[in-house]
């Protein structure tokens, strides 16, 4: 499952992270991270059963942690089928089919929301947390 | 030598013999039976675009309201139209933002709410006139309820678009939507094969007067676009069509995030094959459409071009740049231009529109002028600092806050044994610094990613970059690094002063 750990500036410089993976012994595959002076952001797969184990050992650390179960949605009566998100998206959830059609493949999906900000029609939204 | 007219076309639709294709059709058929043989067959090649038209708007006549009132100032939804004709005329524009909710909302919302039967709210204020005494009104209004809501759009069909990359290190949004770090990405527009104008680069049918599909209706082409420059292959058309008969399938608002509001146009331009040299034309494919990638990383009217490129390889996916395959992404969707053209050659199929030859052709070969700017372009050579004092990276904390109390500059740039910039500190940072007890070298609490000018830019350009990364001074260096002045923000603060 996708998971989104928020990090405060104050604990920015500490390795919660490689800490609690250490401590729990659990694996997380880092998708995403932006850091900046006020504030941390990851985003990592987990697996489903460890959620619990691994989302207890960093809230324990000062982190946030939250699921990412909804993906990408994708409103079909404003989408124009340009195209737009394609190159945006790190990965390849659109594309577009022999007849130009857009495709969608939403398990593929990390809600970074880059498509989001893309599409000129507001056709893509994320649920849950980001944007 | 093949050679057709227009009415004998005409009398084809009428009579229903007429053979139209679309455009990608006639790639195909010329390729097959070669230009001569497929002039004979084909009477009508139709054409199909659909993408982000900027200049686009709709003039808007609301009828008299009872006391009347020539409205000096006009809002639509809050969308501010411009007003300064007649009584109860006003034109609104796609990109015109909203007054209070800004860049979601704009001109192109209020054009797809109309045509989607919604009512908006008019606001409109003046100083009253002995003949027009009225000074507020207020009301609401559905499309049904004016009387000619006419789409005039200044510059739409670009004969083809520039692509668009950006090669600095953030990501930025323009009108051709996010661009990604370092070459991540690349957009572009236009519908290549499909194109209108790329299908009549010489203009031999198509010009003021030429009956075409806009928005789902009919409409017209009054002449040429703004900004028409034939001579490069970057033809533009002036369009005009009637609202009340348009279909938001075909006229859709678009927001580009940190640009503002756009209008999605759907145009579709008819080609009476007359004779083969229009078979020929008609016959252009993607690979035929070649356009330029440019660098929308730097803000200047002239971005460098990084490369050529057909529309093929856009299209493909994929293009090349200096060995990497970067990902494209059209902003224009080539399936809606499919369904243009081919709902024009239905329309034509069944005897419902007729093609036209124009009145006047579009001119050829002609380019459009950068604007004559009269006032000096301010560089930042022109108003840096040019006395600086820069302090060592292995110098003490406490020096650099002697330095700041003996020179009055409140941001220090840190330089390497050989005067390169490495950091910056300011007061604020040294004041951080002694308050939790840290008295190391400046080296340890200096910022190293350090916001640069270089003294042959533009104080704009230089100004936006202050403020998205919310600094007050950035050294100026030159191409070794080293530091040759300091700009800040009032330095520019008192260049605007000046002139105003």
């Amino acid at each position: 499952m996708k998971i989104k750990i928020n990090i405060s500036s104050d604990i920015l410089i500490k390795p919660i992270i490689a800490e609690s993976i250490l401590e729990t012994g659990v694996l997380l595959n880092i998708s995403q991270a932006h850091f900046d002076r006020s504030r941390g952001e990851v985003v990592a797969d987990v697996a489903d059963d460890k959620f619990d184990l691994m989302c207890k050992s960093l809230t324990n650390k000062g982190a946030r942690v939250s699921k990412l179960d909804t993906p990408i949605k994708w409103d079909e009566n404003e989408c124009v089928e340009c195209g737009a998100c394609i190159s945006v998206c790190p990965t390849k959830v659109f594309s577009l089919d022999a007849d130009f059609s857009l495709l969608v493949d939403e398990a593929k999906c990390i809600q970074c929301g880059t498509c989001v900000d893309m599409c000129p029609h507001k056709a893509l939204s994320l649920g849950n947390n980001n944007k | 030598m093949v050679k057709k007219t227009i009415h004998e076309i005409n009398g084809r639709i009428r009579d229903g013999s007429v053979n139209v294709v679309t455009a990608e059709e006639m790639v195909h058929i010329v390729g097959e039976l070669g230009a001569e043989d497929a002039a004979k067959e084909v009477d009508v090649v139709t054409t199909g675009t659909f993408g982000a038209m900027c200049s686009s708007g709709v003039w808007l006549n609301f009828g008299h309201s009872e006391p009347p009132i020539k409205m000096q100032k006009v809002f639509l939804n809050d969308v501010e139209a411009y007003t300064g004709v007649a009584a109860v005329d006003a034109f609104i524009g796609a990109t015109q933002l909203s007054e209070s909710l800004g860049m979601d909302y704009g001109g192109a919302h209020v054009i797809e709410d109309l045509i989607r039967g919604k009512s908006i709210h008019l606001h409109a204020v003046s100083h009253g006139t002995d003949c027009y005494p009225r000074k507020v009104l207020d009301t609401n209004l559905t499309l049904e309820d004016m009387n000619q809501v006419i789409m005039m759009n200044p510059r739409n069909a670009y004969q083809k678009y520039n692509a668009a990359t950006n090669s600095t290190k953030s990501t930025i949004h323009t009108y051709m939507g996010s661009l990604l770090p370092s070459f991540g990405n690349v957009t572009y527009s236009g519908a290549g094969v499909l194109s209108p104008l790329s299908n009549d680069p010489d203009y031999m049918t198509i010009g003021t007067g030429t009956r075409i599909f806009l928005g789902g209706a009919q409409g017209y082409i009054t002449g040429q676009g703004t900004q028409h420059s034939s001579g490069g292959g970057f033809g533009t058309l002036m369009v005009q069509g009637d609202l009340k008969k348009m279909n938001p399938d075909y006229i859709r608002a678009a927001n580009f995030t940190g640009y503002g509001t756009s209008l999605y146009v759907g145009m579709g331009v008819p080609i009476p094959i007359l004779n083969e040299q229009m078979a020929q034309a008609t016959a252009v494919t993607d690979a035929g459409v070649t356009t330029k990638i440019l660098d929308y990383g730097i803000p200047s009217r002239d971005r460098p071009s990084l490369r050529d490129v057909t529309y093929e390889e856009l299209r493909s996916g994929y293009v090349d740049i200096d060995g990497r395959d970067v990902p494209t992404s059209s902003l224009s969707s080539f399936k809606k231009s499919r369904i243009i053209a081919s709902e024009l050659k239905e329309w034509i199929f069944r005897g419902e529109f007729f093609v036209s030859l124009p009145a006047e052709r579009l001119p050829k070969d002609i380019s459009a002028k950068p604007m004559k700017q009269t006032e000096g372009i301010a560089l930042v050579s022109d108003i840096m600092a040019v006395s600086v004092v820069t302090i060592a990276k292995n110098a003490s904390v406490y020096d650099a806050a002697k330095t700041i109390m003996d020179t009055a500059f409140n941001h220090l740039p840190v330089v390497n044994d050989d005067n390169t910039l490495v950091g910056i500190v300011t007061a604020w940072d040294i004041s951080k610094a002694v308050s939790q007890n840290k008295f190391d070298l400046v080296e340890g609490i200096m910022t190293r990613k350090v916001i640069t000018a270089t003294a042959d830019e533009r104080v704009a350009v230089v100004a936006r970059r202050l403020d998205q990364n919310s600094v007050s001074a950035m050294p100026v260096i030159n191409k070794e690094r080293h530091v040759i002045g300091m700009i800040t923000s009032d330095d520019i603060s008192k260049l605007f002063a000046r002139r105003s």
